[in-house]
């Protein structure tokens, strides 16, 4: 085998175009490429990969390889695993970067495991210790109550980093890469599981993950009914609503609304909370809010240690009177 | 011939303990468990038992928790049992100890699936709530070569194959496949059982089957941990949060309004 060199991103696509999260690996592996000399390259699955690939090079790709292959075009977890591990063993990359996103959440262990190798999971900022040039890990574990530092054992390093931990990098047209196709041998067996249908809740508003303004609920709120009031709120600030878990398991709201360690990472402007006790799990999907607000009756809720303005009180009161002046203040 | 289940399960820190109480010791680079708070069985896998047992109910299967740890709290380890599993299998050994290692954790429990002579269906929880990984079960399937199904909110087996709703950012999709295979479970799935008295008193007369590292037959070179910690901290949080105060709630309400088109945020 060669030897190891480079950092390899594995990219995503969302529709025609690279993914989010993909253009945040990128500005993750351009920081470790800067201190290794050495380049980036991404691994784009797919059919219809021009688009994506262009976009990978204008925001810090210096190879892609495009594997293209008519099973890829829709996602299935075996299928890229299979194109995964060749093209790993076969780029012989020193650090693999992916995202702790819904697909990554099942590629990255398993293909870890293929591998043989360590995966730094859900890793909240990366970097190369001076000495060693090995990945060191920040990852928050117990919840979000403990960061672990770690690094690993084996090549290639691999860590999944949490979406939206890292910022993309202004895209620059000017930007040369090489694109390289790399074909591969899929066998249809491989795919060990079928989807039989997808039931997905219809898209009204704005989407959680991208909203500027996010208000959420959780178990104080008490039922199932006051959601409306925040969805009301949202709506007058273009914003979309959230939930903690102990919401969601009531069965007040459906869990694509949930925020925290196992719900959605979001990254809004302004995140108000309404009646959540701002327990480590949920925090760990907001903890890039720029301003957090909350409103809670209980003055020593741990809510108000991670909020940046905050009111003490029953959440209907204080609701009522703050949409009121929100409305006076946006529609008047 | 019946349904094989296996669930595997973790003891862990109580994840709902006060704040307060949680402190990492930073020479052993450990959390340490605060005496008077007892550990629990991982929620997760609370929802994993719940799932094997659903399908026991409704087509019948023999249902086995197996865990790998340095000691048990036999009493909480007892639950899936009293919850109405059959069979209990403990992997204890001091070599279990203080290990976050996936790699390490799989190979032991993959072993130890080989060792009962293989499963129909293994189903887990999505992740431990203590060292976060997620990484464990999808481990397990690699190892075994078996088909994963991963985030189920609901598992059903038809015939010879497994039926899955799963869970997608925006919804869930039905996915299939035959068996052997595995299944990760989250909280989605549903509130888990509360042990009924039978159960329990059914548990109370149920041992364990216990084994230690040598029972397993897993090669040395197999366990060579593939992650090194560095390094266990808590957090700092610096932030200072400014109290808003009216002359009652509503009034505080207004005011908030004011102060965040003030600091230009709505
Ligand atoms: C492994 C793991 C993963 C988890 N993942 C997530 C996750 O992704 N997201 C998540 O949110 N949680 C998650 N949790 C759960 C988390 O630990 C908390 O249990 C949950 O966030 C609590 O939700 P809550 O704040 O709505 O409820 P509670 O903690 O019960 O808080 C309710 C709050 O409402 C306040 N309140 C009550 N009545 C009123 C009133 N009338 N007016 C104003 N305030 C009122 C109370 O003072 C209290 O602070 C996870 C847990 C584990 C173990």
């Amino acid at each position: 085998m060669a030897e190891a060199k480079g950092v390899l991103v594995l990219g995503e696509i969302a529709g025609a175009e690279l993914s989010s999260s993909s253009l945040e690996l990128l500005a993750a592996a351009r920081k470790l490429s800067a201190s290794l000399g050495e380049e980036v390259a991404i691994a784009l699955l797919g059919d219809t990969l021009d688009v994506p690939a262009k976009t990978a090079i204008s925001h810090g790709a210096d190879q892609v390889y495009a594997v293209n292959h008519p099973q890829l075009r829709q996602y299935h977890p075996d299928l890229f695993l299979a194109a995964l591990e060749t093209l790993c063993r076969e780029a012989s990359p020193r650090i693999i970067l992916m995202s702790r996103s819904n697909q990554g959440r099942e590629l990255g262990p398993r293909l870890a495991f293929r591998l043989g190798v360590g995966l730094a999971q859900d890793s909240l900022e990366i970097a190369l210790d001076p000495a060693t040039k090995k990945l060191m890990a920040n990852r928050p574990v117990y919840g979000g109550n403990a960061v672990a530092v770690v690094s690993c054992n084996a090549t290639p390093q691999m860590a999944a980093i949490r979406p939206k931990a890292y910022e993309p990098l202004a895209a620059d047209a000017a930007r040369q890469g090489k694109i390289t196709s790399f074909p591969v041998d899929l066998k249809p067996e491989a795919a060990r599981s079928r989807v039989v249908s997808v039931v997905k809740e219809e898209a009204k508003g704005v989407k959680l993950e991208e909203a500027r303004v996010v208000v959420s609920g959780g178990r104080g709120l008490g039922g199932p009914e006051p959601f409306k009031n925040l969805d009301a709120l949202a709506k007058l600030l273009g914003g979309a609503v959230g939930a903690s878990r102990a919401a969601v398991d009531s069965g007040w709201i459906p869990a694509s609304h949930q925020v925290g360690l196992t719900g959605k990472s979001i990254t809004p402007d302004l995140y108000i909370t309404v009646a959540i006790s701002g327990a480590s799990q949920h925090m760990a999907g907001c903890s890039g809010a720029k301003v957090i607000v909350a409103i809670n009756k209980d003055a020593e809720a741990n809510i108000f240690k991670e909020a940046r303005y905050g009111v003490v009180g029953d959440w209907q009161k204080v609701l009522t009177g703050f949409t009121e002046a929100v409305r006076e203040l946006t529609q008047g | 011939m019946a349904l094989k289940i296996a669930v595997l399960v973790k003891q862990v820190l109580d994840p709902e303990m006060p704040v307060a109480a949680f402190r990492i010791d930073a020479g052993t680079k450990r959390v340490v468990p605060p005496p008077s708070i007892p550990p629990v069985v991982n929620g997760f896998d609370e929802n994993a038992v719940e799932a094997a047992l659903r399908i026991k109910d409704a087509a019948g299967a023999a249902v086995t928790a197996i865990s790998m740890g340095p000691s048990f709290a036999l009493d909480v380890m007892k639950k899936p049992l009293s919850m109405g599993a059959d069979e209990l299998v403990l992997l204890q050994d001091q070599a279990f100890d203080n290990t976050s290692d996936a790699f390490f954790t799989a190979q032991v429990l993959a072993s130890a699936v080989r060792k009962l002579g293989g499963f129909d269906l293994i189903i887990c929880g999505r992740q431990a709530s203590d060292w976060d990984n997620a990484q464990v079960p999808l481990g397990v399937a690699e190892l075994l070569g078996v088909a994963c199904i991963s985030l189920g909110k609901k598992v059903e087996v038809q015939g010879a194959k497994v039926v899955v709703e799963r869970l997608i950012p925006d919804g869930y999709e039905v996915v299939e496949a035959s068996l052997p295979a595995l299944v990760t479970v989250s909280n989605e799935l549903g509130q888990p059982r509360y042990p009924t008295l039978r159960g329990i008193m059914a548990a109370t007369r149920k041992r364990p089957t216990i084994w230690k590292l040598s029972d397993l037959g897993v090669a040395k070179e197999q366990l060579q941990p593939r992650i090194t910690l560095h390094n266990l901290f808590v957090p700092q949080r610096s932030k200072v949060c400014e109290m808003i105060e009216g002359d009652d709630a509503a009034d505080a309400g207004r005011k908030l309004a004011m102060k965040l088109r003030e600091a230009k945020l709505i």
